[in-house]
């Protein structure tokens, strides 16, 4: 649910006076639903590079009303900006400017989308600048966008073009309701596999996935996303959370298995329960993760290992199964959880930032060894998510910390679970080693 | 008694060949695919609000969600209470219902005291044997907690009178017949309706005459809670246990106790008996609540739903005992059922790999060891040459029973054969046979029913 505090600003009295008072005014984000319409209006296709066209092209065959050029005062769904062919910052001026004239025209909640090449291959300090340049633009912008606005980048590596699968993967994430809480955000594609999915709305049909942690909150929401998404169920936790398991597995119409993940066979029981009753196994999420926070000089080693031990020496043990497994080679998915705690650090959180700052170091030194099996491994780092856990935070720290980004409130489960479907499909095959924030662009860490 | 068996001088030739029962061959087999039970508490404790429909739902809850059965059209499920309320005329309809199964799917309850739960496994069993059904699921619940309460005698014939009262004249004049004793309300008990002694007090007896020693029950009492606490450590019930009400383990499980503990506890049936009172709190189950289930299966159902095939129903055998006129004791009716049963599958006790012998009491199941060592008992009681024979211990209730985990009456069949077909499953092929189980559970007016199972 929306914090009670957006609700009230959202309509009314509340809405009037939040803005006199220049007080924070979060509105109620548009989440994907399905049925519900890609983008809330038009979408302009800035750019005039052969990509761009070939871009309008397509978002005209998923019968999108498609823009070439801005109509004045005419409110628009959102802005795809073209940059996929910058060799020196003073290019940028042309399709930037055009485009800022209508960003006044976006309509609540609509959408900025960049696509640019990643500065990593390019030709020359100059052409590198402007790609890294936008960068910056991109994460301003998205600072500057309100109501329930986003901006965020797709950034193609060398060989990727704007009608690459996991480009138009990633388009169709970052438009829809579906990256409602992505914000100021740039992904990288880099090859160009996957393939997009024969029913947009069933995108994961035909797939096994396991999730683990799934008892509740954020790995419940997984649990309920893939489902929805069209993926049969394994869903996993400690038999201590097994009422709870079960409730989700009969939800989702899956399978339960109460499994403590950091037990040695962990992997292999996981890869036994999902072909031994479903026959293959496609996808794995690990979302089990536990807090154990104490200031580091307060640390014991009971709190020290169990958080080491759960969040990524299970999650390694598990993944050198499914790496070692013949069942595991069909395009396989992985995705964390990681946390901005991992990037940005957090009081109190040595330990548990340690072990999820880990879960983005192993992701992008496993996705080379999945790479010949056309398989991915991604990561998501969730900010300040509206769970059981953060209820518990006192209350003027939970105020502050669910405010301290663009989109000025804290996120859903079920905004994590939305990032983690897409990085689990195969439309978003062309991206790995990856690590998405779902924070909201907060403003802690990068 | 027209029985005649074979004798325990050893298993004839086929016996240790043929896997099933004499109509093998005739039927298909009908197998053990899974369970799930809630842990079991102590009356009055962490299910003192939940009835028997709210655990029985919950142990239902958690198979479906193990073995992804939801919206699924079982062929028949059945179930039971010893401890029901009148109104749960359809307990377990009613927990279907309640269930994520699809609600196309038929139940029935059952009744048979504490053998409530393996007959509902032996009925239902029967039925895929034939060919009646595909899919079945068994299973039992009780309540001690929230049993049900009656009105007194008095009260209740008054109430009924006063319903068929036709005029304001006739309703006073039944009513004046009410008397101040007639409001108390009448609980249940575990007395037997026909000697008035409570179970407890009939072991006693038995006990007594069995000559079985404090030192043994107590023995027996602390192997079950350390057997049972080890279960629990090795993770053995993953898989065959679903949390409830922030129970994970059964409560009256004491991991820690020791037979000096147990020692120190004074007798609490049999008191009359004098030095021969034995029967103490630690050896004798407590009230327990809980619920379980199993399901059961065809092996072509259990194969195309992409299911386990744990073990293999093979027989079943009830007993009873006129323990009215003292010719036996109130729980020794499977000391008659188990000769039966193996006589009719050409076993004998030696081809037996693993004993789930219900703890009803401590002394129940020593009295029963008893009676099979005892020649004379083997002689004139079972018409056999001699005794029946004896067991190794150590393939008796392997993984704890009754005494450590608690006995919710119904619910305890469903409990050992969900076990014993995980630990025969498990324990795979003996001697280049399938590994083969016997359960044995003794009931209330001198019932008793039996059981084998075999691994798959």
């Amino acid at each position: 649910m929306t914090d009670k505090y957006t609700q009230f600003v959202s309509r009314g009295i509340g809405k009037d006076v939040a803005r006199k008072l220049g007080l924070p005014q979060p509105v109620v984000l548009r989440r994907y639903q399905p049925g519900q319409s890609l983008v809330p209006g038009p979408i302009l296709v800035q750019g005039s590079s052969g990509g761009a066209d070939e871009l309008a092209a397509t978002l005209l065959s998923w019968d999108l009303d498609v823009r070439r050029h801005a109509v004045p005062r005419e409110k628009l769904g959102a802005i795809v900006l073209v940059l996929d062919e910058l060799d020196r910052p003073e290019d940028l001026e042309k399709p930037v400017l055009s485009a800022a004239s209508s960003v006044r025209d976006l309509a609540p909640n609509g959408r900025v989308v960049t696509l640019s090449r990643t500065p990593a291959s390019a030709q020359g300090p100059a052409a590198a600048a402007a790609r890294q340049g936008v960068d910056g633009l991109l994460r301003s912008l998205a600072k500057e966008l309100r109501a329930g606005a986003t901006a965020n980048g797709i950034v193609l590596a060398e060989g990727v073009t704007t009608a690459s699968p996991s480009a138009l993967g990633a388009l169709r994430f970052f438009l829809s309701g579906r990256s409602a809480f992505v914000d100021g955000q740039l992904l990288t594609v880099a090859t160009g596999e996957g393939q997009l999915p024969a029913d947009p709305e069933k995108p994961l049909a035909g797939k096994v996935a396991v999730v683990t942690g799934a008892a509740r909150g954020i790995g419940a929401a997984i649990a309920r996303t893939l489902h929805r998404d069209g993926a049969t169920l394994v869903v996993v936790d400690i038999p201590a959370a097994g009422d709870h398991l079960a409730a989700v597995a009969n939800e989702v119409r899956g399978t339960a298995l109460q499994l403590d993940i950091s037990r040695e066979d962990a992997g292999q029981r996981i890869i036994d329960h999902a072909v031994g009753r479903h026959g293959r196994l496609d996808i794995v999420i690990h979302n089990a993760g536990i807090t154990r926070d104490k200031l580091l000089a307060n640390m014991d080693q009971g709190r020290w290992n169990s958080v080491i031990a759960v969040n990524i020496a299970a999650q390694l043990r598990i993944n050198e199964a499914l790496l070692a497994s013949e069942h595991f080679r069909n395009a396989p998915r992985i995705v964390s959880v990681a946390s901005t705690s991992g990037i940005a650090g957090n009081r109190g959180q040595t330990n548990y930032a340690a072990s999820k700052g880990g879960v983005m170091g192993m992701v992008r030194a496993t996705a080379p060894l999945l790479a010949e099996r056309h398989g991915s491994i991604n990561a998501v780092a969730p900010g300040f998510i509206e769970t059981e856990m953060t209820a518990r935070i006192p209350f003027a720290t939970r105020e502050i910390a669910r405010r301290l980004n663009s989109l000025q409130q804290g996120g859903q489960p079920g905004d994590v679970a939305e990032a983690i479907a897409f990085l689990a499909s195969d439309a978003a095959g062309g991206i790995t080693g990856e690590v998405l924030r779902v924070c909201g662009q907060n403003m802690v860490g990068a | 008694m027209s029985f005649t068996g074979q004798s325990a001088t050893g298993p004839d030739e086929s016996s240790t060949t043929r896997s099933s029962t004499p109509a093998a061959g005739l039927v298909r087999k009908a197998v053990v695919v899974g369970g799930n039970r809630i842990p079991f508490a102590r009356t009055g404790g962490a299910y003192t609000r939940s009835s028997n429909q709210d655990m029985l739902t919950a142990a239902l809850d958690g198979l479906i969600a193990r073995f992804g059965l939801q919206d699924e059209r079982i062929g028949e499920v059945a179930a039971g209470a010893v401890l029901k309320h009148s109104r749960d005329f359809n307990l377990t309809r009613e927990a279907v219902l309640g269930s994520a199964l699809s609600a196309e799917t038929p139940a029935y309850d059952l009744q048979q005291a504490c053998a409530t739960g393996l007959e509902t496994v032996l009925g239902l069993a029967n039925k895929i044997k034939l060919g009646q059904i595909d899919s079945a699921i068994a299973g039992g619940v009780d309540s001690a907690s929230d049993a049900p309460i009656a009105v007194s005698e008095g009260l209740r014939e008054v109430l009924l009178d006063l319903n068929r009262a036709k005029s304001l004249p006739q309703r006073l004049q039944v009513l004046s017949r009410l008397r101040p004793k007639d409001l108390a309300p009448d609980a249940p008990n575990t007395g037997e309706p026909r000697t008035g002694l409570s179970m407890g007090e009939h072991q006693a007896l038995t006990t007594a005459q069995w000559k079985i020693a404090r030192e043994a029950q107590d023995e027996l009492a602390y192997n079950s809670h350390r057997n049972l606490a080890a279960a629990y450590d090795a993770g053995f019930f993953d898989d065959l246990l679903t949390p409830y009400r922030g129970l994970n383990r059964d409560s009256n499980l004491r991991p820690d106790t020791t037979l000096e503990k147990l020692a120190t506890l004074k007798p609490v049936f049999g008191k009359n008996l004098g030095a021969e009172a034995t029967m103490t709190a630690g050896n004798s189950t407590p009230l327990t609540d809980g619920a379980s289930t199993v399901l059961l299966a065809s092996e072509e159902w259990a194969d195309a739903h992409e299911l386990p095939k744990l073990a293999a129903v093979v027989d079943g055998e009830a007993a009873a005992v006129d323990f009215v006129h003292g010719k036996d004791g109130l729980l020794m009716a499977p000391a008659f059922a188990v000769p039966r049963l193996l006589a009719r599958n050409g076993l004998t006790l030696d081809d037996i790999d693993l004993f789930e012998i219900h703890e009803a009491f401590a002394g129940t199941v020593l009295s029963t060891l008893a009676a099979w060592e005892d020649e004379e008992f083997g002689r004139t009681r079972l018409g056999l040459d001699g005794a029946l024979g004896s067991i190794d211990r150590s393939k008796l209730n392997i993984n704890g029973s009754s005494l450590a985990s608690g006995h919710p009456f119904a619910a305890t069949g469903g409990r050992i054969v969900a076990s014993l077909a995980k630990m025969l499953h498990e324990k795979g092929q003996v001697d280049g046979r399938p590994a083969r189980g016997l359960i044995s559970i003794c009931a209330a007016g001198g019932q008793g029913v039996v059981a084998i199972l075999e691994a798959l």
